[in-house]
C-alpha cells in the first residue's frame, strides 16, 4: 500500500479499540518472568556454551603481546578467541556492524581482546581474566574541547544537511535590535537501559540463528551477513523481548558478531552478555555537544535571525550529533543558519540516543529563548507563541506543517500548571530552605515514517494472528499491533495474537526514531486492508462498505462470520506500508510543551524536581496508557540529563571512566516527583492512515531546559554546562548568614 | 571471580577456628560489597566463611546503659530499632540515608564498617590504584576526583570512605569488639579502628588477619538533637558529597564528617569552637584540606551544609 495522500476516512476512524487505554498485552508475561529474553531460551540451545568478553585497557594503541595459555588451559575453556585466530571478517555493514578482533589494533577502550568461553560462565570469566595483554599505547583525541579547532564539515546524516542557511543570517542578527549570543555544552550520556546487550548463536549448517536483544533484527541481519560473508538470507535474528535500548540497540556491536563467530567454530551454541561496564565504552553513547546560538529579536519579541553551532566528535567515519536541526523548524524567523562540525576523537563510537538531535539541541535553544525572554522583559510563553510558525520557515508557506498544536500545548500547559503564579523576578519563591522555581520549553521532535510490512492470518477459530520482524522495546508495539488488528477486522483484542521479532517474518520498519508504532502499525493496517478485502470477496460483498464487528462481515442485513471464511489451514496475507513525498510536501513534527518546578536548596544548591507537567500534541494517541508510560520515561530521562548524567572522560587515558550504574547516575524513585502527561487531540491524515505521529521520544525534548529554566527562575543563575549539578551552582548562590 | 571455596560457621568461636585453618579466607556477611569486588577480581579470597549463621544479630542493652549491637545485626534493623531510634537517632539517620532498601537489608553493621572505596580507579582494574594493587600508583589524583576525599589524603590515595553508618558511630564514640583466630577478644575505639591511607592505602582498619568483629558497643546515649544530613546528587541511592553528623546538647556540640575524608572524620578540637559559628566549626575540622581542583567545592558545600544543620538544629 502507497501511502501518498492525506488519509480520508477509514476502519480505525471508529476508535473502538485503537485510541483506548489498554494494558500491555504482553504485561502479564513480563511481571511474571515468562518473557523470554535473548540469554534465556535455555530450551533452544540447551548445550549452549557461555562467553565472556575481555575488553582493550587502553583508549588507543595496539596489542603487542597477548598470552592465552593460562586460559586455554583453565578447567572449563572450549575456545579463546583473539584477533590472531578470528576468521576474516567482511566490510563494514548496516547497523553500524564492523569487524571484532580483526587486527591488534585498540580502537577504543573495551574493544574486543580475546572472547573466552567454557561450559560455565564462571569459567569463562574466571579464564578473562587470565590472559596477559601487552598493549602499545598511542596519543589519542579525547577531549571535544581541544579538537573544536580541528572540527570539519560532515556529510550528510541522512536527511540532515551539515549547513543550511536561508536569508543573511550574519547580517541580520547584527541588525537586530535586541542580540543573544551564548554558547552551551552537553556532555557524553549512556542509554543505560535495564537489559544489556546479550546475544545466543546457533548454527544449523550454514545457516546462523541469532537470538539477540535489538531494535532493528533486519538491520543486524544485513550487518552480520556482510561481516561474516553470509547471504542475509541465511541469517535470522530473533528479538522477542527487549529490555529498554533507546537507540543503544539500533546497533549491532560485539556481542551479536564475536558470538556467532564462536559459534561457528565451535560447532555449538554459544551465548554472551556484556557486563555493564563494558555497556559504557564498547557500544555507543550520546556524543557531547557544544552549542552556540545567536538568536536577534525586534524589542517587541518577534525573532528576526536564528542561528544554531554545533560542534561533537566521533571516531572518523561516525556520523554527527543534529542538535541543531530543529532549530529550522520551531521558530520563525527570517534570517536562519544551522551548523554541525565534527572533530575527530578516539572515544567510544558515538551514535543515536533516545531523540538524537533534539534532546541536546533543545537544551541549547529552550534556554536560549528563556534567557532571551529575560532580555526582552517578555513572558517566555509569550514570546514563543508570536514566534510560532505553521510553515516551514525555510521554505515558506508552500510547505506547511501536516498538523502543529504547539501553542495549543503551550496554552494549555500554562494554565494546568498554574503558570500565571511564577514570579519572573527569579529568586522570589521560597519554601523552608527551597527556592523554588518554575520553567518552561517548548518540545518538537521530527516525525519519521518507514515502509513496513506485516503479514494476518485468520485461522479456522477465528483468531487474527499477525507477525512482522517489528520489536517492542518495552513500548507497548505487541499491544498497539493488537488493538490495530482488532480494529480492522472488527474482532476483540483477545483474538489476535501478535507475533513479532523475527526476520523470518515480514520486515516492519523496526524500533527508533519514534517511527515505530505509527509505521509498523500502518504495516499492520495494510495487512489488514487487503484481507478484508479478500474476504469481502470470498463472502461475495462489495468490499468498500462492508462493516467489520462482532467477529462478523456484514452488509445490509446479510452478515459473514470471520471464521466461516478461513481455510483449514488458516488465510494468511502480507502487505506492506510505503511512504511517499507527503514529507517532503507538509513539514511533519509532534509537538510538545514542559512545565517544571524546582526547589534549589538554599545551603547545598541540590536542585530536586517538585513538578513535571507536559502536554502533546502527537496526533492520533493510539494507546493513552503506554504513550503515557513513554512520555513520562522520557521526562524521567530528561530530568537525569538536566540534572546527573554524564560520561565523564579521563582525557589521559581516552575512556569514560564512570562506567557503572553507581557512578553514572539517573535518576531514582526519589526523584521523581508526580508527573502528569496531558495529550491534545489531534489526528494527521498526512503522516500515516492510523493518523498517529511519533511519540515515544517527545517525552525527552525540552524537558532538560525546563528544568535548567526553572533552576534559573528558582535561584537566579544560568548554568550553561549541563548536567547542573551542585558544584556549579554553588558558587553563585548567596552567602550564608 | 576466582573460583573459591566455601564453608558455612555456626558460632564467632568456629570462624576464628575457619580462618586460622584457611588464611587466605575472607568473611562474609551481607555480600553487599563483597561479591561485587569479587566478581571485578579486586578482591581475591580463596575461601569464603559465611557468618551468617553465627548468631550475633540481637541488640543488647549493656550494664553500662549503652547498647550492644551484634555484627550481623542487618542496617534496616539497626536503623529500625526504637531504643537506637530514641536515643541514638543520628545513627538511625545516618543508615538510612545509605545504599538502598534491598542492600540495607542484607548489609550488617560489620560488614558497613568494611565498606571499601567506590573510587573509580579502584574499580578499574585497567588502571593503576594503590589500594587495590599496592605501588602500582594512583589514577585519581590528576584524574576524576569529583567525589573524593579533600583530607587525610596521602600522595598514594585520595579515596573517600562511602560509609554513612561509620560516620554516626564515630560521633557517638563507638567501640568495636573483636575475637583473634587464636580466639582472644579485644575492643577497638572507632576513633583507632580507620586508618588513614598514608603509604599503606592497601590497609583500612587496624584488624589483624582473620580478626572477625562480633559487635560494636555504644556508650550511654548522650541526649540532645541528633541530625544527619547527606548532601548527594540525586535524591536517594548516592554516596554522599559531603554529609554532617551532629549531636547538639545545649552549647556543647559533636560533628563527624562523610565524604570529605579517607575515613569518617571527626576532630574533637573542631566541636571546641562550635560557639563561634559554623564557619570556625569547618575550617577547623577541615584545617590543612588539600582538594582537587575537581573536589575543592567540597568546602565551601560543608561549611554550608553545616551552618544549615546548626542552623536548623537551634530553630
Amino acid at each position: 500500500m502507497d501511502f501518498n495522500e492525506a488519509a480520508g476516512t477509514n476502519p480505525i476512524d471508529q476508535t473502538r479499540v485503537v485510541g483506548h487505554a489498554h494494558d500491555r498485552v504482553d504485561g502479564p508475561l513480563k511481571v511474571s518472568g515468562r518473557a523470554t529474553y535473548a540469554y534465556e531460551f535455555h530450551n533452544e540451545a540447551p548445550d549452549a556454551a557461555y562467553g565472556y568478553m575481555l575488553g582493550a585497557g587502553i583508549g588507543k594503541g595496539r596489542i603487542e603481546a597477548l598470552d592465552t595459555a593460562a586460559a586455554e588451559a583453565a578447567p572449563g575453556v572450549l575456545l579463546v578467541l583473539t584477533h590472531r585466530n578470528a576468521p576474516e571478517q567482511g566490510k563494514k555493514g548496516k547497523g553500524s556492524a564492523r569487524a571484532q578482533m580483526a587486527s591488534a589494533e585498540v580502537r577504543n577502550f573495551d574493544d574486543p581482546v580475546a572472547f573466552v568461553v567454557a561450559e560455565s560462565f564462571e569459567q569463562a570469566r574466571e579464564a578473562a581474566h587470565m590472559i596477559r595483554v601487552r598493549y602499545v599505547t598511542e596519543p589519542g583525541r579525547f577531549d571535544l574541547v581541544a579538537e573544536r579547532g580541528n572540527a570539519k564539515k560532515p556529510e550528510p546524516k541522512g536527511s540532515t544537511l551539515a549547513d543550511t542557511a536561508v536569508g543573511d543570517f550574519e547580517a541580520g542578527f547584527a541588525a537586530a535590535p535586541v542580540q543573544l549570543d551564548v554558547t552551551y555544552t552537553t556532555p557524553d550520556q549512556s542509554h543505560a537501559m535495564i537489559e544489556p546487550h546479550a546475544t545466543l548463536a546457533i548454527w544449523h549448517c550454514d545457516r546462523l540463528t541469532v537470538y539477540t536483544s535489538n531494535q532493528m533484527p533486519n538491520w543486524a541481519q544485513h550487518g552480520l551477513a556482510s561481516i561474516l560473508q553470509m547471504e542475509p538470507t541465511d541469517v535470522r535474528v530473533i528479538s522477542r523481548y527487549i529490555g529498554g535500548g533507546f537507540g543503544s540497540k539500533l546497533f549491532v556491536y560485539g556481542d551479536i558478531i564475536i558470538t556467532a563467530m564462536a559459534a561457528r567454530k565451535l560447532q555449538r551454541p554459544v551465548k554472551m552478555a556484556l557486563t555493564r561496564p563494558q555497556i559504557f565504552n564498547h557500544t555507543s553513547h550520546r556524543p557531547a555537544t557544544i552549542q552556540r546560538l545567536r538568536i536577534g529579536a525586534t524589542p517587541d519579541g518577534a525573532i528576526t535571525a536564528i542561528g544554531h553551532e554545533v560542534w561533537c566528535g566521533n571516531q572518523e567515519g561516525g556520523t554527527f550529533e543534529t542538535a541543531a536541526n530543529q532549530t529550522r523548524l520551531l521558530y520563525a524567523g527570517k534570517h536562519r543558519m544551522t551548523s554541525h562540525r565534527l572533530a575527530v576523537l578516539d572515544l567510544p563510537v558515538g551514535n543515536a540516543m533516545r531523540a538524537p538531535g533534539e534532546a541536546v539541541g533543545l537544551m541549547a535553544l529552550e534556554c536560549a529563548v528563556d534567557e532571551l525572554a529575560e532580555r526582552l522583559r517578555m513572558d517566555p510563553i509569550e514570546l514563543r507563541v508570536m514566534n510560532d510558525t505553521q510553515f516551514d520557515p525555510e521554505t515558506g508557506p508552500e510547505r506547511p506543517f501536516s498538523s502543529r498544536k504547539f501553542v495549543e500545548c503551550l496554552r494549555t500547559g500554562a494554565d494546568r500548571f498554574g503558570w500565571a503564579k511564577r514570579n519572573p523576578k527569579p529568586g522570589q519563591m521560597r519554601d523552608g530552605h527551597w527556592l523554588i522555581g518554575i520553567g518552561v520549553a517548548g518540545a518538537i521532535r521530527e516525525n519519521l515514517t518507514m515502509k513496513s510490512a506485516a503479514r494476518v492470518t485468520l485461522d479456522p477459530q477465528g483468531q487474527v494472528i499477525v507477525e512482522s520482524s517489528m520489536t517492542d522495546i518495552g513500548t507497548g508495539t505487541y499491544t498497539v499491533h493488537a488493538q490495530i488488528a482488532a480494529e480492522m477486522m472488527g474482532v476483540p483484542m483477545e483474538r489476535v495474537i501478535v507475533h513479532m521479532g523475527d526476520t523470518d517474518m515480514p520486515e516492519a520498519a523496526g524500533s527508533g526514531g519514534s517511527w515505530g508504532a505509527n509505521s509498523s502499525g500502518s504495516g499492520v493496517y495494510a495487512a489488514c486492508d487487503k484481507l478484508r478485502r479478500v474476504l469481502a470477496q470470498k463472502a461475495g460483498f462489495n468490499a468498500d462498505d462492508v462493516v467489520f464487528a462482532g467477529g462478523k462481515l456484514s452488509q445490509g442485513n446479510r452478515s459473514v462470520t470471520l471464521e466461516s471464511l478461513a481455510d483449514p489451514q488458516g488465510l494468511s496475507v502480507e502487505a506492506e506500508i510505503d511512504f511517499g513525498d507527503l514529507t517532503k510536501r507538509y513539514a511533519q513534527a509532534s509537538f510538545g510543551a514542559h512545565f517544571c518546578e524546582v526547589g534549589v536548596d538554599l545551603a547545598t544548591a541540590e536542585v530536586r524536581v517538585r513538578r513535571l507537567m507536559s502536554v502533546a500534541a502527537a496526533g492520533r494517541i493510539l494507546n493513552p496508557k503506554t504513550a503515557r508510560s513513554q512520555c513520562i520515561g522520557g521526562m524521567t530521562m530528561g530530568i537525569g540529563a538536566a540534572l546527573m548524567e554524564q560520561c565523564v572522560v579521563d582525557t589521559r587515558h581516552g575512556y569514560f571512566v564512570n562506567h557503572d550504574l553507581a557512578e553514572y547516575h539517573v535518576p531514582v524513585h526519589a526523584d521523581i516527583p508526580d508527573m502528569d502527561v496531558i495529550f491534545l487531540e489531534e489526528l494527521d491524515d498526512k503522516s500515516s492512515p492510523l493518523k498517529a505521529k511519533g511519540i515515544g521520544e517527545l517525552g525527552i525534548c525540552g524537558v532538560g531546559a525546563a528544568v535548567a529554566n526553572a533552576v534559573y527562575n528558582a535561584c537566579g543563575v544560568r548554568i550553561r554546562d549541563y548536567p547542573l549539578t551542585l558544584d556549579k551552582i554553588l558558587p553563585h548562590l548567596p552567602p550564608m548568614v | 571471580m576466582k573460583a573459591f571455596t566455601y564453608e558455612r560457621v555456626a558460632s564467632p568461636r568456629a570462624a576464628a577456628e575457619a580462618v586460622r585453618r584457611n588464611p587466605g579466607a575472607k568473611f562474609i556477611a551481607g555480600g553487599t560489597n563483597l561479591l561485587d569486588l569479587m566478581k571485578l577480581q579486586i578482591e581475591v579470597p580463596t575461601h569464603l566463611i559465611d557468618v551468617n549463621h553465627v548468631g550475633l544479630d540481637t541488640i543488647e542493652a549493656t550494664p553500662e546503659g549503652g547498647l550492644r549491637i551484634g555484627a550481623l545485626v542487618r542496617n534496616t534493623d539497626l536503623a529500625a530499632d526504637r531504643r537506637v531510634r530514641r536515643d541514638y537517632a543520628v545513627l538511625s539517620r545516618a543508615i538510612v540515608a545509605g545504599a538502598s532498601a534491598q542492600l540495607r537489608n542484607r548489609a550488617t553493621t560489620a560488614g558497613n564498617l568494611l565498606q571499601r572505596s567506590r573510587c573509580s580507579y579502584f574499580y578499574d582494574t585497567t588502571k593503576p590504584c594503590n589500594k587495590r594493587a599496592p605501588g602500582s600508583g594512583c589514577s585519581a589524583i590528576g584524574g576524576f576526583s569529583r567525589n573524593l576525599a579533600v583530607i587525610g589524603v596521602s600522595d598514594a590515595c585520595i579515596s573517600q570512605h562511602p560509609s554513612d553508618m561509620s560516620v554516626a558511630m564515630r560521633l557517638l564514640d563507638a567501640t568495636i569488639e573483636t575475637v583473634m583466630p587464636d580466639g582472644a577478644s579485644r575492643s577497638i575505639a572507632i576513633d583507632g579502628f580507620h586508618t588513614l591511607p598514608g603509604d599503606t592505602p592497601h590497609v583500612e582498619t587496624v584488624l589483624q588477619p582473620g580478626e572477625f568483629i562480633t559487635g560494636v558497643v555504644l556508650p550511654k546515649p548522650l541526649g540532645g538533637k541528633h541530625v544527619y544530613r547527606k548532601v548527594r546528587d540525586r535524591a536517594s541511592y548516592a554516596f554522599a558529597t559531603v554529609s554532617v553528623a551532629a549531636v547538639i546538647t545545649g552549647d556543647r556540640a559533636r560533628f563527624a564528617f562523610g565524604g570529605v575524608a579517607t575515613r569518617p572524620w571527626r576532630v574533637t578540637e573542631a566541636e571546641t569552637r562550635y560557639g563561634d559559628g559554623a564557619q570556625a566549626v569547618a575550617d577547623t575540622a577541615l584545617q590543612g584540606a588539600t582538594p582537587t581542583r575537581e573536589n575543592a567545592f567540597k568546602i565551601p558545600l560543608l561549611q554550608r551544609t553545616l551552618a544549615a544543620v546548626i542552623s536548623d538544629i537551634k530553630a
